[in-house]
């Protein structure tokens, strides 16, 4: 018997998709193979590598530990839709590009929504606010220096440019 | 990596999801946050036949807090207890406790519930129900729910006293007594990793602000929340005592990541450092 499918609806980055899905298909795998949003990667799938981070309601999730059926109607960003209008880069994204806050850039997707939500939250982090804010997104090439330099640099474009 | 086929279940209020429960039995899991059963499921360590999805059950999504503690309802994610002042204000630990659950991302899906219901016996939250008597409140279709003490909730690892058919639809944090302070410390390899040994402390004063009560619950040390009363211990501020007591009682076992003497180490430490806090806090609400 084929498996029994669910038609959902996302607002990803501000688009209304629709997708017919199994109830067992995670988040990440709707976004990428459903959608073609490639951009979330998939790391561990068990929550632990922090790649598919994505933004749900503005809120930072594990996409690989959310089902897609379970947040239909829900709003999604991914690393796609953090650019501002005409493509512009965030300050978030533009200050990992200048402080070398990635290198092979598979981490950075998660890292990018992770740290958009944190700065709005918290505009002005301490040092130790930002390693607890990064605490859940791990980077296998870089160490996390330059990632904490891009997240204070981020702060500093988006408090320039307010 | 992925999980095994199952059928979903979306009930959109508390009635349905308690008649899908009971139709599904043995067979059927909750799901809340997922953050401890989907990497289950993607590991494929379980494969229930069917799902009952209640985060469409706005009812479950509460958070009460007054004078007698705070009932955190099925639905409400660690973010938003751990963000609540007037449950920081009835209840100190719940925040102190949930700032070391994890990281923010699977904070903000994780529930409270769903983390008493999972019952690892290295998770802070089982241990703060624990260490403050608190309560489960368990809905089944059909009869009237039951509230079972912590004492009782917890039966072993990833074990709770939830029968099949049933819904922990909230639980209770008592408040601490007055002239009361709380801590809790733990040691994980990474932060928000699960820890190697924990301990939350709870230390009560008399009019004096002399020890009247001193409990701590241990986590990492045993199946269960190991609760162990050193009162007659701490006597004089003696934290000394009280970490002895610990490490004598606690039983923990060897793992692939800490040996058991390391684990009674850390808990004797830990319990010292925890009870002391606890009764600075303690003072400086008196």
């Amino acid at each position: 018997m084929p498996e029994r499918t669910h038609d959902i609806t996302l607002t990803v980055n501000g688009v209304v998709r629709h997708a017919t899905v199994p109830a067992r298909r995670l988040l990440s795998d709707c976004l990428r193979h459903d959608l073609g949003l490639t951009g979330t990667h998939v790391g561990c799938e068990h929550g632990v590598c922090g790649c598919c981070t994505v933004l749900l309601d503005g809120e930072p999730v594990r996409s690989c530990l959310t089902f897609a059926v379970t947040v239909s109607g829900h709003e999604i960003t991914t690393v796609e839709g953090l650019a501002g209008p005409g493509g512009r880069m965030s300050p978030v994204q533009r200050a990992f590009a200048e402080c070398h806050g990635l290198q092979c850039g598979f981490c950075t997707p998660g890292f990018l929504c992770t740290v958009t939500a944190l700065l709005r939250e918290n505009p002005a982090p301490t040092d130790a606010e930002v390693v607890e804010g990064l605490s859940g997104n791990l980077c296998r090439c870089t160490g996390y220096q330059n990632i904490v330099k891009s997240v204070h640099r981020a702060a500093e474009l988006i408090a320039e440019e307010s | 990596m992925k999980p095994p086929p199952f059928d979903h279940h979306a009930p959109r209020d508390l009635g349905a999801a308690l008649a899908a429960l009971a139709e599904a039995g043995a067979r059927g899991k909750v799901l809340a946050g997922g953050q401890s059963l989907i990497p289950m499921l993607n590991m494929r360590l379980a494969a229930p036949e069917h799902l009952i999805d209640i985060n469409g059950v706005a009812e479950l999504d509460t958070l009460e807090a007054g004078p007698a503690g705070v009932t955190v309802g099925a639905l409400a994610r660690h973010s938003r207890v751990e963000r609540s002042a007037e449950a920081a204000e009835a209840q100190p630990l719940l925040g102190q406790a949930l700032r070391l659950v994890a990281h923010p991302a699977i904070r903000n899906r994780g529930t409270v519930v769903g983390s008493l219901v999972h019952a690892d016996p290295a998770a802070e939250l089982p241990a703060v129900l624990a260490l403050l008597g608190g309560s489960v409140r368990l809905a089944r279709a059909g009869a009237a729910p039951r509230d079972v003490p912590a004492a009782e909730f917890f039966t072993g690892p990833m074990e709770s006293a939830v029968r099949p058919g049933e819904l922990a639809v909230s639980a209770f944090f008592p408040a601490p007594p007055p002239r009361s302070g709380t801590a809790f410390r733990e040691v994980a390899r990474r932060h928000g990793d699960y820890a190697l040994a924990g301990v939350a402390a709870l230390v009560a004063l008399d009019d004096d602000l002399r020890v009247a009560q001193a409990r701590v619950a241990c986590v990492g040390v045993g199946p269960v929340p190991l609760v162990l009363d050193v009162t007659e211990e701490s006597a004089g501020d003696d934290w000394a005592a009280a970490a002895r007591a610990v490490r004598e009682r606690a039983e923990p076992e060897d793992d692939i990541h800490a040996t058991a003497g390391y684990r009674r180490h850390l808990a004797g430490v830990l319990a010292e450092q925890a009870l002391r806090e606890a009764a600075l806090e303690g003072r400086a609400n008196a």
